[in-house]
């Protein structure tokens, strides 16, 4: 059974509407008991790093998701959910969980760039099991201002380019995300998210 | 690489995608929802949804559509049309779009755009204008609204710098003037947004054939190009377009 984290999250909806395409066994909550039960956890997120900590604190979820990746179980984070595991974000200096040795940092505007980066971008990535199946170059629907920095070149297991090569996805054992949005990524966001239903971790 | 995107907009009245013909007023042309799945096949990178509903009772329609859209396609969708609070904004949201377009409303209203933002995030919000050729403004162009039959004292630059400011995450220039001609859209008027502000600018009206995309996504400087009747009518499909743009070497995902 996976669990889908409740935490007032933009993107709640379109991961929920994505399982049940799949035809996921999954549920959603905001009860920490409820979450370290199940056996697997996706942590979505859309919106800004302080607010969403604020919220996670208010509810016990840090404390959750920490406990939740201790146990060895698969988690998921995607977009703001993929920062918030990293250890400080930019993003009004807020400190994170922790759970991936990293940083989370600011796009340039300086380079010319627009903010945020908001569109399709093609993915490079390794033969990490979440990419099983799915032929290099495709591309992927990111919208964010900030990217993150792995402390582990090794834990970076997908990387796209938008000025500079950034992380797209990151996985470190048992604890796994994305910076993109596979449940807006059409066809080959849905097998990504496929292959993190059929993962044996 | 970050790819040129491709929309297709369709207009929804009373749950029925429609399409304004010269001198015939709006015909229905679809069911919106399977138009969106067969514009999802044909690899659309975002659809957007205006509703034409003329009753604000009807409302809920719009939302049945949005909530049925949000389970068929796995796309990114924005939706605009009859949105005047953040009320109306949460709404759209909750029942699965990605994204809400604002156009005379953030007009009237500016707070609107800020009060969206604060709520759901810049990347939520998107602007959109209607911009009529204009040579007493300082660009050049002036911001009309109602679907371009009411002039605001408005500059299209100024407008797209201050609801930037405001926190809209993306602008929609529409141009009045190049709309429905299906010759092209209006380079200079995109150009010279997409150049002034620092999010992306999605061009509008004029769209005839895959070159004027082309021109629009080179020369325009856009970031992603509208289209509506070039494939509503099955003059071209998506596939087909993006094939085209690609052998320009316009980066667009295949």
């Amino acid at each position: 059974m996976i669990a889908v984290i409740d935490y007032d999250s933009g993107n709640l909806k379109s991961v929920e509407t994505a399982l049940a395409y799949l035809g996921a066994d999954y549920f959603i909550s905001s009860d920490p008991e409820k979450l370290i039960a199940a056996d697997k956890l996706i942590f979505p997120g859309v919106g800004e790093a302080a607010q969403a900590m604020g919220v996670l604190k208010s509810k016990g979820l840090d404390k959750a998701l920490s406990d939740f990746a201790a146990t060895g179980k698969a988690l998921f984070g995607i977009c703001l959910g993929c920062q918030i595991l990293f250890e400080h974000s930019q993003e009004s200096d807020t400190p994170c969980l922790g759970l991936l040795p990293g940083m989370v940092k600011q796009f340039s505007s300086e380079m010319g760039l627009k903010i945020p980066h908001m569109g399709w971008n093609t993915l490079k990535h390794t033969a990490h099991p979440l990419f099983k199946g799915i032929p290099q170059g495709k591309s992927f629907y990111y919208v964010h201002s900030y990217y993150v920095e792995a402390s582990h070149k090794e834990d970076v297991i997908g990387s796209s380019d938008y000025g500079i090569e950034f992380t797209g996805a990151v996985a470190r054992g048992n604890v796994m995300a994305t910076q993109f949005h596979p449940e807006k990524s059409g066809e080959w966001g849905l097998k990504l998210l496929k292959n993190f239903m059929e993962l044996e971790v | 690489m970050l790819q040129k995107r491709i929309v297709v907009c369709l207009d929804v009245r009373d749950g029925k995608t429609t399409k304004g013909i010269k001198f015939k007023g709006n015909i229905d042309i679809g069911d919106p929802v399977e138009m969106a799945a067969e514009y999802y096949r044909q690899g659309v990178d975002e659809l957007v949804f205006y509703d034409i509903t003329a009753s604000s009772e009807k409302r809920s329609i719009m939302i049945d559509v949005v909530r049925r859209v949000a389970q068929t396609i796995f796309i990114p969708f924005c939706v605009g049309g009859g949105i005047s609070s953040v009320e109306d904004m949460r709404a759209v949201l909750l029942a699965g779009a990605e994204k809400i377009s604002i156009n005379s409303a953030a007009v009237r209203n500016p707070g609107l755009i800020d009060g969206g933002a604060r709520q759901f995030g810049n990347q939520c919000i998107v602007l959109g204008m209607d911009a009529l050729a204009d040579p007493s403004m300082p660009s050049g162009y002036r911001v009309v609204i109602n679907g371009g039959r009411k002039a605001t004292g408005l500059d299209v630059l100024a407008w797209a710098k201050e609801a930037e400011s405001r926190g809209a995450g993306e602008i929609v220039l529409n141009s009045i003037d190049a709309d429905g001609t299906r010759e092209g859209y209006e380079l200079t008027a995109t150009r010279l947004i997409s150049e002034n502000v620092g999010i992306p600018v999605v061009a509008s009206g004029g769209a005839g054939t895959p070159e004027h995309l082309a021109s629009v996504l080179t020369e325009g400087k856009a970031d992603a190009a509208l289209i509506a009747s070039m494939v509503h009518f099955g003059d071209y499909t998506v596939a087909g377009i993006k094939e085209y743009l690609h052998g320009r070497n316009i980066p667009v995902r295949l």
